[in-house]
């Protein structure tokens, strides 16, 4: 191997202890990985994605098939059982009507979450749009898009909505009070998107396409939007939590939904004037909107947490 | 273990006490999956006053080695055994608070990336005298700035007063090195860690540096640790080596002597593959006599430098191109680029003049390589030619046409014809697209062939660039720099161009790799005659690569003319500065 022997200050390893080993070999997993799927596997060791998974599959089924978790009619009030104690058939009890709290809470489940998803669908539609052409064309465009986005944020939805549902008296119904606080919550979507598509599309891979003659649109469906979609799915798991709550508040300040539409926020609201008496109508609904909130943000948690690994590294 | 070390550990011998000792040093990374050893098993000596390099590719554990004496490994970092003694006393004992009176006072440290190592919210000044106060060199407001003042003097800025109270983001990256520099030095420390002090500045900025660096260790009698990958440079800078590789040390000893006579078979490799020893060894080769072959220098290439030996791929790459007038690729005539530029102060405006006059040609079938420095408008000459950016004025003939009126059909026409690889592997391949349809989206675009012949073509595309098929399922992440590297070079031959322009294509790799990928694309050469412009900041790897040379200057060409004259007699003064500061200089390498 030598053609001369080494000095005594001259330190060779033997090439036992540090074998060479191919340059550049590739060393490939068993499975194909690349974001989306590394997320999926981070997720799944997860017992919180569980439990919040469990909890809003629970939750949908509940919304889309009420009937199989309570026989009791909501609408089956009689004055007499006036905030009355739980029995063993109606095992929430009674509220001031004398309606059953427990199939009251089961039945409005349906219009809490149709509020969610028809927000965050109206959001991430308009968030998406917005964000999307402002980001990557830049210039006048991003200008015109950004400030109209900035006077939609500067107001807050809650505030927006009160006056929008007061102006609608006339028309108040689930698809109006998501439009309510979904034309005033899309902006954050829209930042959010803006942003990543700033930053994706100074990436060597959009020149790299640019190169190749792919066109400036198809580069932003195939190529850009892709890679900048993360940061938009937490937000709105996030938000979803959030379009519910803003339904129970505008409800509950009476210009939500009309008292014949069975809603969390309505039961609440009417619960506030017997709260020492009869505590179980106020809380029960409560407990039911929190869990829910609190499923919806722990999912985008966990997604968050999946999809960017730096906020994963400094847990 | 330690029977070997203690005969022939590095600088042994002499009767004075080593400054530094470590023995058996082992660092282990605390994972999900336990400990992950980075370094295992390192022993090293350093005397007082001597400058000792440890040299490495990424993830040999050199970085690690040198923190672990600080006490600074990032987070999950845990010295699993062995001991650190520093001036007779064991550092791995040491709690975090005694840590912190060696650290500085003691052990001056300068950092590898000088642009994030400064706070950019607070003046240079504040900086420097929070480290004269935090080491107690001084003490009292007037002390304190007199000896600041002093720091930046030696530093080498001149006029030091004035710049205390200027911000990091009014230096340029070498003046914020030697600020640096200065605060690792200021209390006169005993040993200074280098840690990569210049792999982000330009070549020029780089030698300046590291001569003002030695010139005050010298002075203070400061022994320094230098940490870096580029052989060339650590063997110029320091009388010992130590070769690390995967967390262990493969060899170590006199630099000269491991140049000359590397023993280990992955320092061999090193020594075959790194750049600036290559284009040195030429260099010396094409001196000495001209019918000196160029591979029988000092050592022959063995077995285990296969593929790597880059005199050797430079030899094969002019037995293949013949010194025949060819029909030329690429005309630039007079091309120049100005971006407008929003100024200081209010409503000023300026004009960034990028290229300026840019004239060269690049013949078929060969290499012209574009070199200069950051800024000097190198990338932006690149752009224009691939379209991706538009002349201000001037033309460009790609195979005589005129290629500013193109559009639509002519301008697909045209890409089909060039191609570019970039820089960055980790950022020119699509993260969420598998490599399969990486490498085929350029003949989905061109609609070329059905789906069955497309797929046919990127597993021959693989197979070019000696990637397993099996990857085409994959995605990026899975993948090294250097197979990312290959992949978007698979991607620009895909529509069998004849031109590919390469933009600071091996820049980023380590040594070993860049032979790799250096060698493939003169392979690629020789088999598909196409032709390269290639894009790079390194003189040492145009040696090696490149049949023409043209040298810009802040958007200018100052010198175009053939590799061999350029680098045998440049005509330029800043030419000749690059050439100088190409490391390994001062090596006599014994041919």
């Amino acid at each position: 191997m030598s053609n001369n022997t080494p000095s005594p200050n001259h330190f060779v390893a033997p090439l036992e202890e540090t074998p060479l080993v191919a340059i550049d070999a590739v060393k490939v997993g068993e499975r194909p990985s690349n974001l989306w799927i590394d997320a999926w596997r981070d997720m799944r060791r997860r017992p919180m994605f569980w439990i919040s998974a469990a909890i809003i599959v629970l939750i949908v089924i509940v919304a889309l098939f009420p009937t199989l978790f309570t026989q009791i009619d909501p609408r089956e009030c009689i004055l007499s059982r006036s905030n009355g104690a739980p029995t063993a058939t109606n095992i929430l009890g009674f509220n001031k009507q004398g309606c059953d709290v427990f199939s009251r809470i089961v039945h409005g489940t349906s219009t809490s979450l149709s509020v969610g998803i028809i927000v965050i669908i109206l959001t991430t539609v308009l968030g998406v749009l917005f964000g999307m052409f402002a980001g990557y064309y830049g210039g006048w465009l991003d200008s015109v898009l950004s400030r109209a986005g900035d006077i939609f944020f500067s107001i807050p939805y809650i505030l927006a909505a009160v006056v929008i549902m007061s102006v609608f008296s006339a028309y108040r119904n689930v698809f109006i009070i998501s439009l309510a606080i979904g034309i005033f919550a899309w902006p954050a979507t829209a930042r959010v998107l803006r942003a990543e598509i700033l930053r994706v599309k100074n990436a060597d891979f959009v020149m790299a396409a640019q190169a190749l003659g792919v066109s400036r649109f198809r580069i932003l469906l195939r190529h850009v939007l892709p890679n900048s979609i993360a940061p938009v799915i937490v937000v709105t798991t996030i938000s979803l939590g959030a379009a519910i709550v803003a339904e129970a508040t505008l409800s509950f300040l009476g210009v939500g939904l009309p008292n014949s539409t069975m809603s969390w926020g309505n039961d609440i609201s009417a619960a506030q004037t017997d709260l020492r008496t009869a505590p179980q109508t106020l809380i029960y609904p409560s407990i039911a909107l929190s869990i829910t909130v609190l499923s919806f943000i722990m999912l985008g948690e966990v997604v968050r947490d999946a999809l960017d690994p730096k906020a994963r590294a400094q847990r | 273990m330690s029977d070997r070390t203690s005969q022939n550990a590095p600088g042994t011998g002499g009767e004075q006490q080593p400054l530094l000792r470590i023995r058996d040093l082992e660092v282990g990374f605390q994972t999900t999956d336990g400990i992950v050893p980075a370094v295992r098993g390192v022993d090293l000596t350093l005397m007082p006053g001597q400058t000792l390099a440890i040299v490495g590719e990424s993830g040999s554990g050199k970085s690690t080695t040198a923190h672990a004496i600080i006490n600074l490994l990032p987070g999950p970092g845990r010295i699993t055994g062995g001991s650190i003694e520093f001036d007779g006393k064991e550092l791995t004992k040491y709690s975090e608070r005694e840590m912190e009176d060696i650290r500085g006072k003691l052990i001056g440290f300068v950092p590898q990336d000088p642009m994030s190592n400064l706070n950019p919210v607070w003046s240079i000044g504040f900086q420097v005298e929070e480290t004269i106060r935090a080491n107690g060199i001084a003490t009292g407001r007037k002390d304190v700035r007199a000896h600041a003042i002093q720091v930046l003097r030696e530093a080498g800025l001149q006029d030091a007063d004035k710049r205390l109270k200027q911000f990091p983001h009014q230096f340029s990256g070498g003046m914020r090195q030697r600020v640096l520099i200065g605060i690792g030095l200021s209390s006169r420390p005993k040993l200074l860690i280098a840690d990569e002090p210049t792999s982000a500045l330009d070549v020029t900025v780089q030698r300046r540096i590291l001569d003002h660096l030695e010139t005050l260790t010298r002075d203070i009698g400061t022994a320094v640790l230098f940490i870096t990958h580029d052989l060339g440079l650590a063997a110029e800078r320091a009388e010992q080596l130590v070769v690390m590789y995967k967390g262990k040390i493969v060899e170590a000893g006199p630099s000269k002597e491991i140049l000359q006579n590397p023993i280990h078979p992955y320092t061999q490799r090193l020594v075959a593959a790194a750049p600036s020893l290559a284009s040195r060894r030429i260099q010396s080769a094409t001196h000495e006599s001209a019918s000196h072959a160029l591979s029988d220098l000092d050592y022959a290439p063995t077995q285990v430098t296969e593929g790597l030996d880059l005199i050797a791929a430079a030899e094969e790459r002019l037995e293949h191109t013949s010194r025949t007038k060819r029909p030329d690729a690429i005309v630039v005539k007079d091309l120049t680029k100005v971006y407008k530029i929003r100024g200081q102060g209010k409503g000023a405006s300026g004009e960034l003049i990028a290229s300026d006059k840019v004239n060269f040609t690049v013949e078929k079938g060969t290499t012209t390589a574009l070199v200069g420095e950051s800024g000097s408008g190198k990338s932006t000459v690149a752009k224009m030619i691939l379209r991706l950016e538009d002349p201000t004025s001037g033309s460009i003939l790609i195979d005589g046409q005129d290629v500013a009126p193109l559009k639509g059909k002519g301008l697909l026409d045209l890409r089909r014809r060039m191609q570019p690889v970039f820089q960055d592997p980790y950022g020119s391949l699509d993260p969420l697209r598998n490599i399969g349809n990486t490498i085929g989206e350029p003949l989905h675009t061109h609609n070329v062939g059905d789906r069955a012949s497309r797929k046919a073509r990127v597993l021959e595309l693989l197979d070019q660039v000696a990637l397993p098929q099996t990857l085409i399922t994959r995605y990026p992440n899975e993948l090294s720099g250097g197979q990312r590297q290959r992949v978007a070079i698979a991607r620009a031959l895909a529509l069998k161009p004849d031109i590919v322009v390469l933009d600071e294509a091996v820049s980023a790799l380590d040594v070993l790799v860049q032979a790799q990928i250096l060698k493939l694309l003169a392979d690629l050469q020789a088999e598909l005659e196409l032709t390269y412009l290639f894009i790079t900041h390194d003189l040492a790897v145009v040696r090696v690569i490149a049949d023409n040379v043209c040298v810009m200057q802040k958007g200018r060409i100052v010198e175009a003319a053939s590799t061999d004259q350029v680098f045998d007699n440049p005509q330029e003064q800043y030419t000749k500065e690059l050439l100088n500061a190409i490391p390994g200089a001062g090596i006599a390498l014994g041919v």
